[in-house]
């Protein structure tokens, strides 16, 4: 059997390296991806969206119904780790036993320097989520961030003292709340007249001159969907490092 | 961001090397707490990648998720699991 799979490894492998003439060159400006919907982004992302970062642009805007059901999926993923790993911490079950000695970290100076970072990594995580129409990074690298900071919490102290900030009844209603506030703005966009998810629809709300309205509305419906990928990130970093290690109790941590 | 021809071979060769090494060496460990260690240590890698392939977005995704977070989810997981890969 083992003989079996290494040969089959072997003759993928050989498979992929032999195909791997036919992949366009990197960089090539002439590839297929390269030459039309990816060069009509470039030439027009900055005036119709006023977004100087492309990525963020084609991510929130232009592919905004891919990344709304991307977040969809985090928030699928946590039920289901809700559904693998939960426990009732009252019902009594025969497992304890098996589980690995508790050594809660020890030190006064992991506690002061955990406490001096955090709120430095929570102010990057906000800047990353606000800034990044201009620069790398977005909701999904800012939730990530968010939510490292309240793991780092949680592995520095005792995961009470992480779980304070966020209580276990919370993960479900922000990794939720930041879906629906993504849907919310495109059904906000319906509301105003135009599809769903187009954000130059909420212009009105803007107010000014309508043509210039509806750029910076398409700016803005980007931060608001940012805004709600970052809710259901960070949450759903948080609970699923909480489920982990305290092997869905709660009581816990490692 | 303009490089030297011959600098940027040799930065895509090293890491490319080390990108390979550490994804054999975190599948060849058998204590399972190394090898999601060394495995933070390939995404890291992957992450410099896409940033020497200016694709900086996806560098700071992998940075976060893949470097940090992830390896944080492994280790957490094999704390509470056995401590030794049977294969």
């Amino acid at each position: 059997m083992k003989a079996l799979s290494l040969l089959l490894a072997l003759f993928v492998g050989f498979l992929l390296i032999g195909v791997l003439d036919d992949l366009p060159a990197w960089g090539d400006a002439k590839s297929p991806a390269n030459s039309y919907v990816s060069a009509y982004y470039l030439k027009n992302s900055m005036e119709q969206t006023h977004v100087p970062n492309v990525v963020t642009a084609v991510l929130a805007d232009y592919r905004g119904f891919d990344t709304m059901f991307e977040t969809g999926v985090v928030f699928v993923a946590v039920i289901g780790i809700m559904a693998i790993l939960r426990r009732d911490p009252k019902e009594e079950d025969s497992e304890t036993g098996d589980r690995p000695p508790h050594a809660p970290p020890e030190g006064f100076i992991l506690g002061v320097a955990t406490r001096f970072i955090v709120p430095f990594m929570q102010m990057f995580a906000l800047y990353v989520i606000a800034h990044g129409h201009h620069s790398p990074g977005g909701g999904f690298q800012g939730g990530v961030i968010l939510g490292a900071s309240l793991i780092l919490m949680a592995m520095t102290g005792e995961l009470e003292s992480a779980l304070d900030r966020m209580r276990e009844k919370w993960f479900i209603v922000l990794v939720a709340g930041g879906f629906l506030l993504y849907a919310g703005v495109g059904l906000g966009c319906m509301f105003f007249g135009g599809n769903f998810l187009d954000y130059s629809a909420l212009a009105p709300l803007l107010g000014g001159d309508p043509k210039a309205a509806a750029i910076m509305a398409r700016y803005h419906g980007m931060l608001w969907v940012e805004i709600g990928v970052a809710f259901t990130v960070m949450s759903s970093m948080f609970a699923i490092f909480a489920y982990l290690s305290s092997d869905g109790r709660m009581d816990r941590g490692l | 961001m303009i490089w030297p021809q011959d600098l940027i071979w040799t930065y895509d060769f090293t890491l490319l090397v080390l990108v390979v090494a550490t994804a054999a060496l975190s599948l060849a460990l058998k204590d399972l707490m190394g090898a999601a260690i060394v495995f933070g240590t390939y995404s890291f890698f992957m992450c410099l990648l896409w940033t020497v392939m200016g694709a900086v977005d996806v560098a700071f995704t992998e940075a976060a998720v893949g470097a940090g977070v992830s390896t944080v989810f492994f280790i957490a997981t094999a704390y509470n699991i056995k401590k030794e890969a049977k294969d």
